[in-house]
């Protein structure tokens, strides 16, 4: 018992410590010249979607939800962004070749397909980005036409 | 175990009240946000750097010739076409390696740009195969086979290799092989034999 007092205790201590280590945010609120929407000129409904649903882990400005203040959540909250970004960056859309830019968005077409983007974590705590099979059939669609005009 | 109910309900409630807390000023700073836009414009850059450091790398640890890239594909291929899932992922790592020491100094200069955009995409497909089921890893593999063609098409072979199609896979979908002899890594044992040689390149 007097162990798992004295766990509980440095679980305590330890939660409280790890509040003082900040992480560094990903924002920014500037759109550049590169961004996927100014580069396609994409249709305000699509672009709305897209920013909802995916521009939060994959561009360079995250619209962080109030409990990303506590760690460890900002830590996983980073990590993710952090290999969102690796991905896929909306907002260096024009800085990628041609053959990648297809590569992209064969991944987005299967992604959204398949239900695996957006995440299910991420849907769970922002029902917004859950994107309805109308949503989907919709930015599939519009993500394959851009597709074939490359 | 009362004390150890105090202190568990200790626990929670710090963590309740930070959430609270925290959430507070998270409206608080939405606010602030309009008029803050300079001092939050420091992460705007982070995939550029990447990317640029990735570019470095590949050029100087170029040494690899396109022989090692066309091996380290057809060992993938074989382990695709034998549904193993394990080797693929372990091949995938190997490809990706051996696609970023590639040495394409001595192309003219459009060629390099070429091979730089294929090497980048196959890279990538090539990592993603590493760490991917098996549907996946075909998936990425059905790209890959487009990206080590094209490349092919640039700096050539030494052996004669054959393009083979198979209709059924995704809407239709080529690799690469060694061997004229038709065996399906789209498929595997569940359709071994389906597709033909479309092409052969020497």
């Amino acid at each position: 018992m007097k162990i798992l007092r004295v766990i509980a205790w440095i679980a305590l201590v330890a939660f409280i410590v790890i509040q003082f280590f900040p992480t560094e945010k990903n924002t920014n609120y500037t759109t550049p010249k590169t961004d996927f929407m100014v580069v396609n000129n994409v249709p305000s409904k699509i672009e709305n979607q897209l920013k909802v649903s995916c521009y939060d882990c994959h561009s360079n400005n995250t619209e962080y939800p109030c409990y990303n203040k506590i760690q460890p959540v900002a830590w996983y909250l980073k990590d993710h962004v952090k290999e969102g970004k690796a991905e896929l960056n909306f907002n260096e859309w024009g800085n990628y070749s041609d053959r990648r830019k297809n590569s992209k968005l064969r991944s987005i077409i299967k992604q959204i397909e398949n239900g695996e983007m957006p995440m299910d974590s991420y849907t769970l705590m922002h029902r917004d980005a859950m994107l309805s099979k109308y949503d989907k059939n919709n930015v599939i669609a519009y993500i394959t036409r851009l597709k074939d005009s490359l | 175990m009362k004390i150890l109910k105090t202190t568990l309900g200790i626990v929670a409630i710090a963590f309740i009240t930070l959430t609270i807390v925290s959430c507070k000023d998270g409206k608080k700073e939405q606010n602030n946000a309009d008029g803050n836009h300079s001092e939050m414009n420091h992460d705007n850059s982070d995939g550029h750097h990447d990317g640029e450091k990735k570019a470095i790398s590949m050029s100087e640890n170029g040494s690899g010739n396109t022989q090692d890239v066309l091996d380290d594909y057809f060992s993938l291929k074989d382990a695709l076409v034998a549904d193993d899932n394990a080797k693929g992922t372990e091949l995938g790592a190997t490809l990706a390696k051996s696609f970023g020491n590639l040495d394409i100094s001595k192309y003219t200069d459009t060629q390099i740009a070429d091979l730089k955009d294929i090497i980048e995409d196959a890279v990538e497909h090539a990592e993603h195969i590493s760490e991917s089921d098996i549907a996946h890893q075909r998936e990425h593999f059905k790209i890959l086979s487009k990206d080590v063609t094209d490349m092919v098409a640039i700096t050539g072979t030494e052996i004669t290799l054959y393009e083979q199609f198979c209709p059924m896979y995704d809407g239709g979908s080529s690799w690469l092989s060694m061997d004229k002899e038709v065996r399906n890594p789209y498929y595997g044992s569940q359709m071994l034999k389906c597709g033909k040689v479309q092409r052969e390149i020497n």
